[in-house]
C-alpha cells in the first residue's frame, strides 16, 4: 500500500477496501461491527443519552495525545457529565489526500484503545477523503444509558450549591497553543476520559445535581452556562482556582486567561452544600481528580457570574467572546 | 505599606475628586481582572487612554492591509487582535471570508522564515504597536536583509506613545496623573516620563500587572496629588530600568525614523510614528500615506473614550448594537479596548 492517503482511497473500489482491512480493520473488531451490515443493531432499554462531536485539532498528534484519543474523550464525557455509562461509539473519519497512513494508523489505534479504556464499542463508522492538506476530521456519535435514579440538570441547582473543578484549568489549551508556536514548555494535554471520577462520584452516594465537562470556551463560559441554566448567581473564589504553574505563565506571557482555556479532561460539578467535602474528598482519590478544588458557590446574592479576587475585590466573569487571541503588546 | 492598609486608604479617601489615566489597555484589563474598581471610592475616577495599538490605528491601515490581503500572489500575516479592526469598507477577518489571504502570526520572525520558504509568495507583515513592540519588527526586518529576501514587505503602525500623552496632557484638562504602562516602559525605561510629569506637571507611576503593584501605584498618584507632586514613581523595578533596555531602544533607532502619525480619535500627531529608514526602508509597503481615518460611525465615542472624555458606557452603542462580537469602533475590538474590557465586566 502507499504511505499517503489518495482519492483513490475513498473511491469505495479497491484501495478503500485495502484501507479497510489494513487500518481500520485491524484495531476496530467486534462482533456487532464484524456483521458489516449498513448499521449497527443495538438492544437498548431505558435513558439513553445520545451525543455528537466533531474534533478538527490542529496539531493532529501533541504532547498527551493525538486527535484520535481526542475523538473517544470528547464524546464519552458528553455521555459521563450526563450521569450515562458511555456504551457504543460511532466514528466517521474525513481524511484530506496526502495524509501520511502511519500518522492515520497511529490515531486509530489510539482511537480504539483509548475506547476500550472507556468500556465503550465502536459499532458503526465511515471514511471519505477530501482535497485538501494531509490533515484529518473526525466525528464521533456517542450512546450510553442513565442508571435509574441518577438525575442531572442545571435547572436542578440552588443557591448554596458548590461547585469543584476537577483539576487545573487550560492545560489543553496551552499545550495545542505551544505546539503551534513551536514553544517547548512541557505542557502536556489534559486530555482524557473522566469516568474513573464520575463512578467516583455516584458511588460515593453523591446526589450530583449537574456537571459540564470544561472544553470550549473554559470555566468561564461554562460557569455562564449554568448560572443562566439554574436563573442562579454563582460566586468563584479565585484563590481556589488551580492552575498550574507553566500554565500561569504561559497565559500571562501571551494575554489569555486561564478562566477561558479549554481543557479535554476536567469536569465541572455542582452539589448541595453539605456534600461539598465528601465530592471533594472523592475526585481527590481519583488519578484525574487529584488537584481537585472547591471553586464557588452557587448564590442569590448575584444575578450572573462573579469572582472573588485575590486581593478581595469583586469582579464579573462573563462568557468567552471571539477566540481567545494573543495579544500584541 | 501593606496590601490591606493601601486597599483602606483607598476605600476612605474623601479628598478632592481625582482621575487617572490608565495609559495601557492591559492595566485596564488587569485593573477589572483584580477587581480594584471596587475599592475605589466615587472621587477616585480611572479613565483610560490612548494606549491600546489597535484602538488607535486608523481605518486607512485597515484598508491598506485588506488591499494586500486581496491580491493575487500576496499573503498578510497579522496578530490576531487585528483581524476584527473595522476599515473602511471591511475587516482583514471579513476579507479572509472573501478568500483574502490573511494568517495569523505570533511573532515577526515567522514572516521571514515564511518568506524565505515561499520565494513566489510576497507576504506583507501588519506592524502595529508601540515602543514594545517595534524592536521585535526590527529584528526581523535585518534578518531579512541580512538574508537578502525580497518577497517581504511591513506595512507599519508602529507609534510612540509620549506625544500621544504629551496630546493628551495639552487638550485634557482633567487628567490629574497617569498610571503609566508597563510593558512599554520595559523599553523605554522610567526617564521619558519626566519631561511630562515636569512639563505638565502630572504624577507618574508605573506599574506592573499585579494587582498590588497597580494598587501602590494608584494609591501613590493619590499621595502624590494631595501632596502636590509629581515625582515619576516605578512601581514594576524588577524589569523597568531608569534607561530601560538599551539594545531593543538601539534597534528601534537603527531600522526607524519619526513621523507624522494618525491617531484615531486624535488625528494627526507629530513624530509620534515609527517608519523604516535608510538600508531597510525598502522593506516598506507604502505605510506612510495611511493617514486617512474613517469618519466613526455618528455617535461612536471611541475617540472620547481613548483620552478619557467618556467612560465606554457613556457611548450611546455601548452594548447595543456594538459588541466584541459586532463592533463598531476598535476600542470593542481589542480584548484590551476599553470599551471591550467594559464590556466584558459590565453587570
Amino acid at each position: 500500500m502507499e504511505d499517503r492517503i489518495t482519492m483513490a482511497h475513498g473511491s469505495g473500489g479497491r484501495s478503500s477496501a485495502e484501507l479497510m482491512r489494513e487500518v481500520f480493520g485491524r484495531y476496530f473488531r467486534n462482533p456487532i461491527l464484524d456483521r458489516l451490515e449498513d448499521a449497527a443493531l443495538l438492544e437498548l432499554s431505558g435513558r439513553v443519552a445520545y451525543s455528537t462531536d466533531s474534533f478538527v485539532v490542529t496539531p493532529p498528534e501533541f504532547p498527551g495525545g493525538n486527535i484520535g484519543k481526542l475523538a473517544v474523550c470528547g464524546t464519552v464525557n458528553d455521555l459521563l457529565v450526563m450521569g450515562a455509562e458511555p456504551r457504543y461509539l460511532s466514528t466517521a473519519f474525513i481524511l484530506e489526500e496526502g495524509l501520511e497512513l502511519s500518522l492515520l494508523e497511529r490515531v486509530v489505534r489510539s482511537l480504539a484503545e483509548e475506547a476500550a479504556a472507556a468500556g465503550v464499542t465502536v459499532v458503526t463508522g465511515d471514511t471519505k477523503v477530501v482535497e485538501g492538506r494531509g490533515g484529518l476530521m473526525i466525528n464521533t456519535s456517542g450512546i450510553g444509558l442513565v442508571p435509574p435514579g441518577r438525575e442531572v440538570g442545571v435547572d436542578r441547582c440552588r443557591p448554596g450549591d458548590r461547585i469543584l473543578l476537577s483539576g487545573n484549568l487550560g492545560d489543553h489549551h496551552a499545550c495545542i497553543l505551544s505546539a503551534r508556536m513551536e514553544i517547548e514548555n512541557g505542557v502536556v494535554s489534559d486530555c482524557a476520559c473522566l469516568g474513573e471520577l464520575t463512578r467516583a462520584l455516584w458511588q460515593g452516594g453523591v446526589h450530583v445535581r449537574a456537571m459540564r465537562d470544561v472544553t470550549r470556551g473554559g470555566l468561564g463560559t461554562v460557569l455562564n452556562e449554568l448560572s443562566a441554566g439554574a436563573g442562579a448567581g454563582v460566586c468563584l473564589w479565585e484563590r481556589a482556582l488551580p492552575v498550574s504553574a507553566a500554565v500561569r505563565g504561559f497565559c500571562g506571557l501571551l494575554g489569555l486567561d486561564p478562566l477561558y482555556m479549554g481543557n479535554e479532561g476536567k469536569l465541572a460539578a455542582v452539589v448541595p452544600a453539605e456534600e461539598g467535602e465528601k465530592a471533594l474528598a472523592l475526585m481527590r482519590a481519583t488519578e484525574q481528580g487529584k488537584d481537585a478544588e472547591i471553586i464557588g458557590a452557587f448564590t442569590d446574592k448575584h444575578e450572573n457570574v462573579v469572582m472573588e479576587t485575590l486581593p478581595g475585590g469583586l469582579r464579573v466573569v462573563d462568557m468567552l467572546y471571539g477566540e481567545g487571541l494573543p495579544r500584541i503588546c | 505599606m501593606e496590601l490591606q492598609e493601601a486597599i483602606s486608604y483607598l476605600k476612605e479617601y474623601r479628598g478632592r475628586p481625582l482621575t487617572f489615566m490608565e495609559v495601557c489597555g492591559t492595566h485596564t484589563a488587569a485593573i477589572f481582572k483584580g477587581g480594584l474598581r471596587s475599592f475605589l471610592p466615587p472621587s477616585i475616577r480611572l479613565v483610560s487612554g490612548p494606549g491600546c495599538p489597535v484602538c488607535v490605528t486608523p481605518a486607512a491601515y485597515v484598508d491598506k492591509c485588506v488591499e494586500y490581503a486581496m491580491t493575487e500572489g500576496c499573503v498578510l500575516l497579522s496578530f490576531g487582535d487585528m483581524l476584527k479592526v473595522p476599515g473602511s469598507r471591511m475587516s482583514l477577518a471579513q476579507a479572509r471570508g472573501r478568500g483574502g489571504r490573511v494568517e495569523l502570526m505570533y511573532s515577526p520572525m515567522e514572516a521571514v522564515e515564511k518568506a524565505a520558504a515561499h520565494p513566489e509568495t510576497s507576504y506583507v507583515l501588519a506592524a502595529v504597536g508601540f515602543e514594545t513592540t517595534a524592536p521585535v519588527f526590527a529584528l526581523a526586518v535585518e534578518a531579512a536583509r541580512e538574508r537578502g529576501i525580497q518577497n517581504l514587505r511591513l506595512v507599519t503602525a508602529l507609534k510612540t506613545v509620549f506625544p500621544a500623552l504629551e496630546w493628551v496632557c495639552r487638550e485634557e484638562k482633567g487628567i490629574d496623573g497617569f498610571l503609566c504602562p508597563g510593558h512599554v516602559s520595559v523599553v523605554t525605561g522610567v526617564e521619558p516620563y519626566r519631561k511630562l510629569a515636569i512639563d505638565y506637571k502630572k504624577p507618574c507611576a508605573i506599574a506592573g500587572f499585579e494587582p498590588e503593584h497597580l494598587l501602590a501605584a494608584i494609591l501613590d498618584l493619590v499621595r502624590q496629588s494631595e501632596e502636590g507632586s509629581f515625582q515619576v514613581r516605578n512601581y514594576y523595578k524588577n524589569a523597568v530600568k531608569e534607561r530601560g533596555n538599551r539594545r531593543a531602544l538601539e534597534l528601534t533607532e537603527r531600522c526607524f525614523e519619526k513621523g507624522p502619525a494618525v491617531w484615531r480619535g486624535l488625528g494627526e500627531i507629530a513624530d509620534s510614528g515609527f517608519y523604516l529608514k535608510g538600508e531597510v526602508s525598502g522593506y516598506d509597503g507604502g505605510s506612510r500615506e495611511l493617514r486617512e481615518d474613517m469618519a466613526l460611525p455618528a455617535g461612536c465615542r471611541c475617540g472620547d473614550v481613548i483620552v478619557g472624555r467618556a467612560d465606554p458606557a457613556e457611548c450611546p452603542f455601548f452594548g447595543k448594537p456594538c459588541t466584541p462580537q459586532d463592533p463598531y469602533g476598535p476600542c470593542m475590538v481589542s480584548p484590551e479596548g476599553a470599551c471591550g474590557v467594559w464590556y466584558r465586566n459590565r453587570r
